[in-house]
């Protein structure tokens, strides 16, 4: 495409319908616990 | 380009994002009349080929997706709890003006955890984690490394209970560095997944608000030993954070600070307080502190192309393969997944709630955990905060920080403004790191 670079594909919705397992380490969003923020958590899902 | 409720990531160009504006879904195949004419400047084969792009986004999902993920509210109920903050000591060796914690005794008196009430809480963390197999104890204060029998006495109780209950354990500690030497560094390099340190930055700048009791600043004493613990700990992960005020707006001068140390992980956030101390950050100040966002993020690229290994914090994100949907509902696993423990024993949602007496959870001693508060603090998702659901960053966000929401909001669902408006820029700079970074890649491959 000429006008449009996408950069990141959408997979929300998808991720949605696999995710929610929890396994995930436990986040906090606020600064004293720099160590767990959600956006650059991983995921620990086993596909 | 940021399509909210997919996900997408799209870099448009100035005729496309004008084109937005006037485009509401459902969007027809072939370009109405009506926006020939708007963009009547433009050649009209350029207007319809940039229509037909953004047309393609939307029919594959990629552009004004509609927000369907409140049905997933439901698979985001309760959960077990499988972290815990072990407040180890209620007691510093510092003073650090804007401390959250009353300068480490979080207003109850300063005192130490004991073995036996640190084995309880392990016990106890078990008793509530259901089908959990990863479980992570973080040890916080005041400063832990002042309870440093009680962590090794805690660690050891928690290994020795693995094999019988199938449970993992990860450990993580959070320390001021004044009391590490050899063996503390060696056995926190040995046993703790992550350790944080903290440390402001520059020297005029740390001394300033981390002070000891006697008002001299520890940027001396520490230096050397974080130095130290770093060199020594290879690949293992670490962080060094530090917090900015009113006294640095000028943190990117920090972090270059911290990274001229030797130190590649760095995080320094803006410090949450009272706006009435005097380094509160404050609504007049978010100007020059957006800007120094801005050099930061140029700085960051900078250094991301040449590979220097300087990572900044908050402005790592994965566009493509983070945590899925369910999970970032909900940022903040407080009073749910995860809680903390005083040197008493009580139980409270998270580090930030303890000693606000209301919102005490339980004892590890009796095995209380309070299932009202527990669901309250569930059901508290982006849907259930009216500022968050309509706010685009919700997905990377994931609703704030429930304790300060309710400490200077007065709701733990109401979004605290202050923290919003800088956690929005760091993340316009971390996409835009992203693009600049694509474009360059794709400059040198072509
Ligand atoms: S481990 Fe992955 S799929 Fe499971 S809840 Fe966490 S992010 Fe979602
Ligand atoms: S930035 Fe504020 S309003 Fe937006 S999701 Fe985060 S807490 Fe909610
Ligand atoms: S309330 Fe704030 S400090 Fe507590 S766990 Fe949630 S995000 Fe972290």
């Amino acid at each position: 495409m000429k006008h449009i670079k996408t950069l990141a594909k959408g997979s929300l919705k998808e991720s949605a319908q696999k995710g929610g397992c929890g396994k995930c380490q436990a986040s906090c969003q606020s600064a004293c616990k720099t160590s767990c923020t959600v956006a650059n958590q991983k995921c620990e899902r086993q596909a | 380009m940021l399509d909210v409720e997919s996900g997408a990531v799209h870099l448009v160009d100035k005729l496309a994002y004008d084109m937005l504006e006037h485009l509401t879904p459902p969007l027809e195949q072939e370009p109405p009349k009506s926006l020939l004419q708007a963009f009547s400047s433009y050649p009209e084969e350029e207007v319809a080929e940039t229509y037909r792009e953004l047309y393609r986004l939307w029919e594959d999902g990629q552009l004004f997706a509609p927000d369907g993920h409140d049905v997933f509210v439901e698979k985001l109920g309760l959960s077990p709890v499988k972290a815990m903050c072990l407040n180890v000591s209620h007691d510093c060796n510092l003073r650090c003006a804007y401390c959250f914690a009353g300068k480490g005794d979080y207003h109850q008196g300063r005192m130490v955890m004991d073995a036996r009430t640190g084995k309880q809480a392990i016990d106890y963390l078990i008793a509530a984690s259901g089908d959990r197999e990863r479980l992570e104890v973080d040890f916080f204060g005041g400063e832990p490394l002042l309870a440093f029998d009680t962590v090794k006495a805690v660690v050891d109780y928690a290994r020795s209970r693995e094999p019988e209950t199938g449970k993992r354990f990860r450990f993580t500690i959070t320390t001021n560095g004044m009391l590490l030497d050899d063996e503390k560094i060696d056995y926190i390099n040995r046993e703790m997944s992550n350790v944080v340190l903290s440390l402001d930055g520059r020297k005029s700048v740390n001394d300033k608000v981390r002070a000891r009791i006697d008002g001299t600043g520890c940027y001396d004493a520490v230096v050397p030993k974080f130095q130290k613990l770093v060199q020594r700990r290879g690949d293992g992960e670490y962080y060094v954070r530090g917090t900015f005020t009113k006294y640095n707006k000028d943190f990117g001068q920090d972090v270059l600070a911290l990274y001229d140390l030797g130190f590649d992980q760095v995080s320094v956030e803006p410090v949450v307080s009272d706006p009435k101390e005097p380094w509160a950050l404050t609504e007049e100040d978010l100007p020059e502190v957006f800007a120094e966002y801005d050099r930061l993020a140029s700085i960051i690229l900078d250094h991301r192309l040449r590979k220097t290994g300087l990572n900044f914090f908050h402005f790592m994100l994965d566009l493509s393969q983070g945590p899925c949907a369910i999970k970032r509902l909900r940022g903040c696993g407080c009073g749910n997944e995860y809680v903390a423990v005083t040197p008493d024993g009580d139980v409270y949602p998270c580090h930030q709630f303890v000693g606000m007496e209301q919102w005490r959870m339980g004892n590890v001693f009796d095995g209380t955990l309070d299932k009202d508060k527990k669901a309250y603090f569930a059901a508290s998702t982006i849907y259930q905060k009216p500022d968050c659901r309509q706010c685009w960053a919700k997905f990377y966000c994931s609703g704030g920080c429930n304790a300060n929401n309710f400490r200077y909001e007065g709701d733990v669902r109401k979004a605290h403004t202050l923290s919003c408006e800088m956690e929005r820029k760091r993340l316009e700079c971390a996409i835009g790191i992203k693009a600049a970074q694509l474009l360059r890649e794709q400059e040198v491959t072509v």
